[in-house]
Order: structure tokens, then C-alpha cells, then sequence
């Protein structure tokens, strides 16, 4: 499907109410990058569309490429590979909300624990290994934990590099500001 | 009959259909195995364990290999589509999916045309596929920890990951947030949210409060969260009450969590062998509460061997005098001595007799009542 199709693309059979509570846009800086970006999802076969963006978000004759929310960050990654990031990633519902920024951070005797929005990981001071991972609800969870958990902080996959969902995303929150309680 | 949905994480991991069984500490399903340590397969396993000591036959099983991809998930929902009406279930408990609105209707619909319709619980991904889909009184029992109670209480928020800063997940506010998801529609009929006091709610309010016994290293724990599910999908799938299996079932995986003596480098894979001596040592205490007529209050009124002195003398501050009295078998001042120990550790640290002791300390409770 070329560029210019994708608008006259029908939706899937809905539920009422059902429409876009799932999809995220991508804001990119101009126009050639989402052709770009827009390539390069199609040809991984993303569920993805090109349209104007929202009022709220609006800010001249943009466009905006909509995506499947939870899958966020595998389609980033997918976009890294090719140089052509978002500026921003919003949810289609309420465009102005931002991923959440607050951490809960928790010592246990010789463990810490950090936990950002659904997910929690926990290192041992001692030995900077890895020793649980948990929250979350997105398949990429109990995957992260299989990978992760046993390993050194600074040996283990990041989330970033092997996580997919928005949960994957929000462990990789956790992830840095570990690294950086560490690095005090 | 109950049923279990969800996923593996390994990626050939192939969609199957069957009866679980446990073999150590893996799950096997037809040819297939993987390790019970966290996700859908440690709340299997802890069905399983609970479904032993209940009588309640192995759960079905839809499983599917994902890793996050979403690729396994959506197979399975197109699966479930066609085949989970072939089964007259009483139960059936969703877990790690991947979430899609539009599947998840789908899926909703054919099980919402079931005469009887089977009860309903959803953790984890389809938990937030629910609540996005706007269908989440169509539940029986959600079971979120406090971040996913957050987002539920977030009318805006489509993932937790974008739960707004002034929803704050804290254990403070679980009452405020509990209340707030119900409002804006985005609570199942039921409520177990897990924390480090466990709530269990309905539309009408606040039902029950656990908070013993009180492991701190349990919040860490990967998979703690899905075993507690496992066990209130068994017990509900025996016929009981939700909120008389909510309370049950978070009274067990706090009770399992304290005998395996947990750190927060511990495994849940270590937690589930504990799973049927705690369940059945909360049955056994419900039984003998409701042959003395008994219902439990919303501040759970029972003692347990794992609660610690001061947690007694905390919250029933007249049992100190029952302590007093043991303090000349035990040769010292036990309030002074051994305050923060475990009621069993002390029992026997002291040779007292822990079962009287127990006894006296509900006598005492039930006299002040």
C-alpha cells in the first residue's frame, strides 16, 4: 500500500466504543520523516496509519503515523535502526499525557528496589546482580525477567534492547535509574 | 471445570490446549514443559497446588509462546474465538496477554453469549485490555497490585505507563483509588489488590483488609502477584464466594510467602511448595470460625503463628496480659525479650505450647469483643 492509500485503509470491525483506546501516535519534526518511518514499519508489517494529528498536538500541516500503543517500544526500536526517531510518542485518547516520570525507590536490607509506574526492579548492592523483576502485565514481562534476573546490572540485556511493550518501556525506566542510584 | 489463559515466555513455545499438570518445578502441558517462576506459568502452578488441597480437578489451559512481540497473543485470541466455547467452563482466569481492545472484545462477546456464563477474572495484560475496552464491570475479579490499581483509577490513562503524576500509587491512597476506578467505571465487580495490606472491594465498598502475616521482601518478588491469582481462581472455581475466596487466597500467599523465610533475591519458585500447608491452615481456621459462628471482620480478627508479638499487641492491645502470663514459663519478659519474633518462632524458642497459646490469645479477643 503506498503512502497516499493508507488514508482511504478501513478499520478492522469495531465494538462501539473500541476505537483507538489502544493506538499511540508518533510525532516526528517534519513531514519526509514520516514517510520514512512510515516506510519502514510497513515493510515489518506493523498495523500502523498515516493521519492529521489532534488539536491538542497540532502545530501546522503535520502529519502523525498511528501505531499500536503497547507496542511502542519495538516499533522505536525498529524506527533507531533506521535514524529516524520520534519527537515525541502520544496515546491517541488523550494526547497530552506523558509516561510517567515518578519513582518509588525502596531499600531492603542489602537490596534495592526501584519501581517506575507497573514495574519494579531489584538489584543486590553487594554484587549488582540482578535478582528480581516484577509488576507488569505485557507478555515482554516474565521474558525480561527470564533474561535479566541473575545477571550483573551492567551485564544483563537492557529492556531497551530486548523488551517490546510499554511495560518493557517502564523497565527500562527502572533500569536507568538503578544505574544511576548505583553511580552516587 | 476452570480455565486458565495466557502465555509462556519462550518463543517456540506452541498454542496449546489441555490440562496442566506439575512436575518440580516445571508446568507440563501435553509434550510440552516450562518453569513455574513467573507469569501465567506460576499462576498455574499455584492453581494447581490450591486446586490439591480443594479437590478441584487440573485447570484447562490456552497457552501461546510470547515474548512481547504480540505475535503469540493475537494467535491465541483468534484461537479462543472459535474454540473456548466448546467447553462448558465454571471459571476462567486471563492473564499475560498481550493487550488488544478489538480481540478482547471479541473474545468478551462469545463468552458473554454462554448460558451459564462463566464467572470471569482478568490480571495482568487482559486486565488492562478490559479496562481500555470500557467493559470491566463485565468482570468478576480483577486482582491488581497498587500500580495497576493506579491505572485503573487513571480515567485517561490507557497503560500504566502513562498513569498521570497526581494518581499517585501509594498504599496510603488504595482506598481513595479503589473508589475512583469504580466511579469512572474501570473496576471489575470485584477487587483484590495486592500490596503490603491486601483490599478486597466490590461496588459497595471496602470488604476485607489482609495484612498478615507481613513479609516486607514479598513486594520484590516477581510472580507473587500471579500465584495469589492462581489460588483465588481455584478456590472461586470450587464454588465459593469471591470475597470469601479473595480473603482466603491472599491470606495463603501471605502465609506460603512467610514459611519459605523470603529475602528479596528470593524466587517464587520457592514460595510455591509452601502454597498447600498455608491453604490448608486458612481453611482450617475458617472452618473453625464459622462453626463458632464466626465471620470474619473487616480487620481480619484471626492470629496467626506468622504475625510477630508487637504485630498482636498492636492491633489488640489487650492480649499483652496473655503474653504476661507466659512470661514466667518462658523465664523472661517475652514483650521485652522477643517483641518483634514471630509467635511461632518464640513458641518455640520459649518450648511453650503454641497451639494454647494461640487459643488464649483469640480468647482474649473474643472476651474484649
Amino acid at each position: 500500500m503506498s503512502f497516499f492509500n493508507v488514508f482511504k485503509r478501513k478499520q478492522q470491525d469495531m465494538y462501539p466504543g473500541e476505537a483507538m483506546c489502544d493506538r499511540g501516535l508518533l510525532i516526528f519534526e517534519n513531514t519526509s520523516e514520516v514517510i520514512l518511518a512510515e516506510r519502514v514499519l510497513k515493510a515489518k508489517d506493523w498495523n500502523i496509519r498515516v493521519m492529521g494529528p489532534p488539536p491538542e498536538i497540532r502545530s501546522g500541516c503535520d502529519l502523525v503515523i498511528e501505531i499500536p500503543l503497547i507496542e511502542e517500544l519495538n516499533i522505536l526500536r525498529s524506527l533507531q535502526k533506521e535514524g529516524v526517531l520520534p519527537r515525541e510518542v502520544v496515546p491517541v485518547t488523550s494526547p497530552l499525557l506523558q509516561p510517567v516520570d515518578l519513582f518509588k525507590v525502596k531499600y531492603i536490607d542489602r537490596y534495592l528496589m526501584v519501581r517506575a509506574a507497573n514495574m519494579k526492579l531489584t538489584i543486590d548492592l553487594e554484587t549488582s546482580i540482578i535478582v528480581n523483576v516484577s509488576g507488569g502485565g505485557c507478555p515482554d514481562v516474565p521474558y525480561l525477567a527470564q533474561e535479566m534476573v541473575g545477571r550483573k546490572l551492567m551485564e544483563a540485556p537492557s529492556p531497551r534492547e530486548i523488551g517490546h511493550t510499554l511495560c518493557g518501556y517502564a523497565l527500562q525506566l527502572a533500569y536507568e535509574e538503578v544505574i544511576s542510584k548505583c553511580m552516587q | 471445570m476452570h480455565a486458565i489463559v495466557g502465555t509462556v515466555p519462550v518463543e517456540d513455545f506452541p498454542l496449546v490446549a489441555g490440562e496442566a499438570s506439575l512436575a518440580g518445578n516445571e508446568f507440563l502441558i501435553q509434550d510440552y514443559k516450562a518453569l513455574v517462576n513467573r507469569g501465567t506459568p506460576a499462576l498455574i502452578a499455584a492453581a494447581i497446588k490450591a486446586g490439591e488441597v480443594v479437590g478441584l480437578p487440573a485447570p484447562y489451559c490456552y497457552l501461546v509462546g510470547d515474548i512481547g512481540r504480540g505475535d503469540g497473543s493475537r494467535r491465541l485470541y483468534e484461537f479462543l474465538t472459535t474454540h473456548i466455547g466448546e467447553f462448558d467452563f465454571e471459571t476462567i482466569t486471563f492473564h499475560y496477554l498481550q493487550p488488544d481492545v478489538h480481540w478482547h472484545n471479541r473474545v468478551l462477546e462469545i463468552l458473554n453469549n454462554r448460558m451459564p456464563r462463566p464467572r470471569l477474572i482478568a490480571d495482568a495484560g487482559f486486565m488492562y485490555a478490559a479496562k481500555m475496552s470500557g467493559r470491566s464491570l463485565e468482570y468478576d475479579l480483577f486482582t491488581p497490585d497498587v500500580g495497576e490499581l493506579a491505572f485503573l483509577a487513571d480515567e485517561e490513562a490507557p497503560h500504566p505507563f502513562y498513569t498521570r503524576g497526581f494518581i499517585l500509587h501509594e498504599e496510603s491512597k488504595v482506598p481513595e483509588l479503589i473508589q475512583r476506578a469504580y466511579d469512572h467505571g474501570n473496576a471489575a465487580r470485584h477487587l483484590l489488590v495486592k500490596g503490603e495490606r491486601d483490599y478486597i472491594s466490590s461496588r459497595e465498598g471496602i470488604r476485607e483488609i489482609i495484612d498478615h502475616p507481613s513479609e516486607e521482601a514479598m513486594e520484590v518478588i516477581g510472580g507473587t502477584g500471579d500465584t495469589v491469582t492462581g489460588i483465588v481462581a481455584a478456590l472461586i472455581s470450587t464454588g465459593m464466594e469471591i470475597v470469601d475466596a479473595a480473603r482466603i487466597a491472599a491470606k495463603t500467599n501471605r502465609l506460603a510467602g512467610y514459611y519459605a523465610r523470603p529475602t528479596a533475591a528470593t524466587q517464587v519458585m520457592e514460595i510455591l511448595p509452601h502454597i498447600p500447608r498455608a491453604l490448608e491452615e486458612v481453611l482450617h481456621e475458617k472452618q473453625r470460625l464459622d462453626a463458632e459462628g464466626e465471620s470474619p471482620s473487616m480487620e481480619s480478627s484471626s492470629i496467626s503463628p506468622g504475625m510477630t508479638v508487637l504485630d498482636v499487641i498492636k492491633r489488640y492491645r489487650h492480649t499483652e496480659s496473655v503474653f504476661k502470663k507466659y512470661d514466667e514459663k518462658a523465664g523472661e519478659c517475652i514483650c521485652c525479650n522477643a517483641l518483634f519474633e514471630p509467635l511461632e518462632n518464640m513458641a518455640a524458642h520459649y518450648d511453650l505450647n503454641l497451639d494454647e497459646l494461640l487459643a488464649e490469645l483469640e480468647e482474649s479477643i473474643l472476651i474484649d469483643a
